[in-house]
């Protein structure tokens, strides 16, 4: 769905009027938006009972999928615009778009998953007790006894998922040790198991895939492309990929502290006292990672420096400009939530704080904030005068001039941009 | 009992720790050691182990030692002398026959329950001594069969049951059906992001006892609540990882666990009835990871139960009438002084209470903390005959009238169990939500 061609003009429109669907349907899920704000859906119960997705666009009237379904669940618009959800008749499984059941049906299907541009969708498949997974609607030519935490390359075209390759029973525990955990990648398992396999993620180009291995009790690496790293570490956490140059990096423990490593060795030279979620940021390849310079105390590391502010209880959602010059995350202080850019706290504790979005040109941030059951969004460190009841992520224009907000004021569902100029 | 063996101090029938002793060299055992020693336990077990006394004044706080014709050798600090007081005055150098008994006494004959330490006069508490056993075990490679496989498990699945995520998913939705019955708009809302609450359970509940989440989708309905499951990993909260010594995979499950919740942005987890889980979410787990306290807050079913009772969330149609006794879960009574919140859950909603005594934070173990249950058949004969003491109590209190017992804690249920069946003391056991779910007003 392209940003550039979806209704930027300034102004504020209703979507939907959320109070003819309680009067209509017996049984509704929560509303969500389609990226460019123009059509709301939710899981429904019909007439007959049955359960299927309900749509809702500015122009019209509520409109229910022509299919509907003992169950239907995890209804999610994808990138393009497209809404899909795992529905299920007689005991079978299967993924739905706009209204259009998949061929394949499954045993049971879970961990729906879009590609960035939305042409994908993937889905974990069981069907007599074998594991696969499933793109667009093809599934992996092998199976699995087990398999969990799929991933999908960014341009849609390989899948991979951590997977059992030698049947384990309970209490197999030498069999274990001697490992039957692998990665498969479009259903080919790596040659070489171990002991556990966790977190595998793609490179960009979609030709690499890293993840975090335990080969005994006590070493912990990397595997690229089925070759572990030489080095063991007492622990590590999931790698990631440099966007330009394809090298891994991942936190590593050693001697009690943690950094960040490469095959090579230590990427920083300092160590903290707990670092995850590296995020490299912008072109210029900078690292980022939410870290703990000392026990209890949490603040964002780029490029191995930590910022001054700390904060005594959590940071998360660590964000990052495509230019790599800026990042914000959530924390939490004393009990309270807030949002962090550049190393400075905004102003404002709220109930609770989500990921700090950039705006292309990263000139801008914005972030959705709940505060006693309402929430808000606050763009560059000041409330915008608005209170909902529902509220999605914003979405800023290219140019980054202009901003998307979409939510539920007074059981309505408004699309409205705002000017930031 | 025909599945279990008695052991002896010769014949450990258990294959984790065989096979792994058989791997053991000398030199193993003292590099191993000594890189505990010296690299996580500081100054704190030297001054334990060197503080003692011998002066036997926690002896009578141990079940075992009470159970087991005061035997020395289950004494607190007879299980010290069997372990790292050795140890430490050897520097390390025992013999891989010495791990073999200290992993049987550290694994199977302590239940960390910290009872001793209250009566102790320094304060030495043996739980942390006898973890640190459990550490150098874990890293030697010689620990039970079935509770190895239960970390194995944490390990791939981030469940304690093997439980694969679409059978995870399944039962959720299986019990929502089911409700449906009975409330025709239940939910057991999966993934709903924002919620007020994130409900965590542990993998014997999809497994085994589907039908307590079915309470619990019940008991949110009623009173309310705004709350969420995640249908991927980090549902359930237990953790035998933390009591193999597997210190690092322990981390690794409490990170999973908190960051379902904090993924779907919830503002606290609440958990189910389970002690030790307890332990690793709001002690040991979320602190080795740098939290000092957990990163969102999280408050055990009791917790949740008294809310809901003093703010009036539910109604109750009737009390329930049979007399009733609560077992104080250690993890949750010593560990966090939930004993009176228990009591007034209770009184809430039963019409008898009869206390067991000792209660509160001197309430006896069931005999399954500390992960002995999950050791599994070759050590059930020992546990059973070694909570001798549990088993008077609930003598003493059926025979004040006590028809049930309520154990808010699932390993304590599987104790509890045993001991009942073991014993033939003619009680039934219960969860504080199966009570609640009995009683209470259903919503429509
Ligand atoms: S912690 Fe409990 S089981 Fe262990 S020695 Fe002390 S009283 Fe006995
Ligand atoms: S009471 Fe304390 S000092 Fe005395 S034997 Fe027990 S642990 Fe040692
Ligand atoms: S099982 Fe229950 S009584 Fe036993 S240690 Fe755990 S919490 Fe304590």
């Amino acid at each position: 769905m392209d940003r550039e061609n979806w209704d930027w003009e300034i102004g504020k429109r209703e979507i939907a009027n959320l109070a003819p669907w309680q009067e209509r349907f017996s049984y509704q899920e929560e509303p969500c938006a389609s990226p460019d704000g123009e059509i709301v859906a939710a899981i429904i119960r019909n007439d007959d009972e049955e359960f299927t997705a309900a749509t809702q666009t500015s122009a019209g009237e509520i409109t229910t999928w022509e299919n509907a379904y003992e169950k239907v669940w995890h209804l999610r618009f994808g990138p393009d615009g497209r809404l899909s959800a795992l529905v299920s008749d007689t005991a079978e499984w299967t993924v739905a778009t706009d209204d259009t059941p998949w061929e394949n049906t499954y045993d049971f299907a879970w961990d729906m998953a879009f590609t960035p541009s939305g042409s994908h969708v993937a889905v974990s498949t069981q069907k007599d007790l074998q594991y696969a997974v499933s793109v667009n609607d093809t599934p992996w030519a092998k199976e699995f006894s087990r398999l969990t935490a799929m991933t999908l390359s960014p341009d849609g075209l390989h899948s991979a998922a951590v997977v059992e390759t030698e049947l384990l029973l309970e209490t197999e525990i030498f069999k274990f040790r001697k490992g039957c955990y692998s990665v498969a990648v479009d259903g080919n398992a790596w040659k070489q198991s171990y002991m556990n396999v966790w977190e595998p993620c793609f490179s960009n180009d979609g030709n690499h895939v890293a993840a975090s291995i335990r080969t005994t009790y006590q070493d912990y690496t990397i595997v690229v492309d089925g070759k572990p790293w030489d080095k063991k570490y007492s622990s590590v956490w999931a790698p990631i990929f440099s966007p330009d140059t394809n090298e891994v990096v991942a936190p590593v423990k050693e001697a009690g502290r943690w950094s960040l490593a490469s095959q090579d060795g230590l990427v920083w030279d300092t160590s903290f006292y707990q670092l995850w979620h590296p995020a490299y940021a912008g072109g210029e390849n900078r690292l980022a990672a939410i870290v703990s310079p000392e026990y209890g105390l949490w603040t964002v590391a780029l490029d191995g420096t930590a910022w001054d502010a700390t904060f005594n209880e959590l940071v998360t959602d660590l964000a990052t400009s495509l230019n790599g010059q800026r990042a914000g995350c959530v924390f939490k202080h004393d009990g309270r939530w807030g949002i962090a850019v550049d190393g400075k706290p905004w102003q404002g504790r709220f109930d609770m704080a989500w990921k700090p979005v950039f705006s292309p040109d990263a000139a801008h941030v914005a972030a959705k904030v709940e505060t006693q059951g309402k929430y808000i969004l606050v763009i560059d460190g000041k409330p915008l005068d608005r209170h909902f009841t529902r509220l999605e992520m914003p979405v800023f224009s290219q140019d980054g001039q202009r901003i998307l907000v979409k939510g539920v004021e007074n059981n309505i569902f408004y699309r409205e941009i705002v000017d930031l100029g | 009992m025909s599945d279990s063996k008695p052991i002896t101090e010769n014949e450990i029938d258990d294959k984790g720790i065989m096979a792994g002793v058989e791997k053991l060299s000398p030199e193993k055992i003292e590099r191993v050691i000594n890189e505990v020693i010296t690299a996580e336990t500081g100054a704190k077990l030297k001054v334990y182990v060197d503080t003692c006394v011998h002066c036997g004044l926690c002896s009578e706080g141990c079940h075992y030692f009470i159970s087991r014709d005061r035997d020395p050798k289950f004494s607190p600090a007879g299980k010290v002398k069997q372990t790292l007081w050795e140890i430490m005055r050897k520097r390390g150098r025992v013999s891989p026959e010495f791990i073999k008994n200290a992993a049987v006494v550290a694994y199977t004959q302590c239940n960390l329950c910290k009872r001793c330490a209250m009566y102790c006069p320094f304060g030495i508490d043996i739980a942390y001594v006898m973890s640190v056993m459990r550490r150098i075990c874990h890293k030697l490679g010689v620990v039970p069969l079935y509770i190895q496989d239960t970390a194995h498990s944490h390990s791939v699945t981030a469940n304690q049951m093997w439980v694969k995520d679409d059978e995870w998913i399944d039962t959720l939705m299986w019990q929502e059906e089911e409700a449906r019955d009975e409330v025709s708009n239940l939910r057991i809302p999966l993934d709903v992001e924002g919620s007020d609450t994130f409900y965590s359970v542990i993998g014997p509940e999809p497994k085994y006892r589907a039908q307590l989440i079915y309470q619990a989708a019940m008991i949110m309905e009623a009173a309310g609540e705004s709350w969420t499951m995640p249908s991927s990993p980090g549902w359930d909260n237990s953790d035998m990882c933390m009591y193999t010594g597997d210190y690092e995979m322990m981390e690794r499950l409490k990170k999973v666990h908190f960051e379902a919740a904090i993924r779907l942005k919830a503002k606290r987890i609440v958990m189910g009835e389970c002690g030790h889980a307890f332990r690793s979410v709001y002690d040991m787990g979320n602190r080795a990871l740098g939290w000092k306290m957990p990163p969102i807050p999280i408050i055990h079913a009791i917790e949740y139960y008294h809310e809901i009772f003093s703010k009036e969330k539910i109604k109750i149609k009737k009390k329930f009438d049979r007399p009733v006794t609560l077992h104080d879960p250690c993890n949750i009574v010593r560990g966090r002084g939930l004993h009176h919140m228990a009591r007034e859950v209770v009184n809430a909603t039963c019409k008898t209470f009869i206390e067991m005594t000792p209660n509160c934070e001197h309430n006896y173990c069931c005999g399954a903390g500390g992960g002995v249950i999950n050791c599994g058949p070759p050590f059930k004969n020992e546990r059973v005959e070694s909570s001798k003491a549990k088993a008077e109590q609930l003598f003493a209190a059926k025979a004040k009238g006590a028809e049930v017992v309520i154990a808010p804690c699932h390993n304590c249920h599987g104790g509890l169990e045993d001991i009942i069946h073991h014993y033939g003391i003619d009680m039934e056991l219960k969860f504080l939500g199966d009570i609640i779910y009995e009683i209470m007003e259903i919503p429509e």
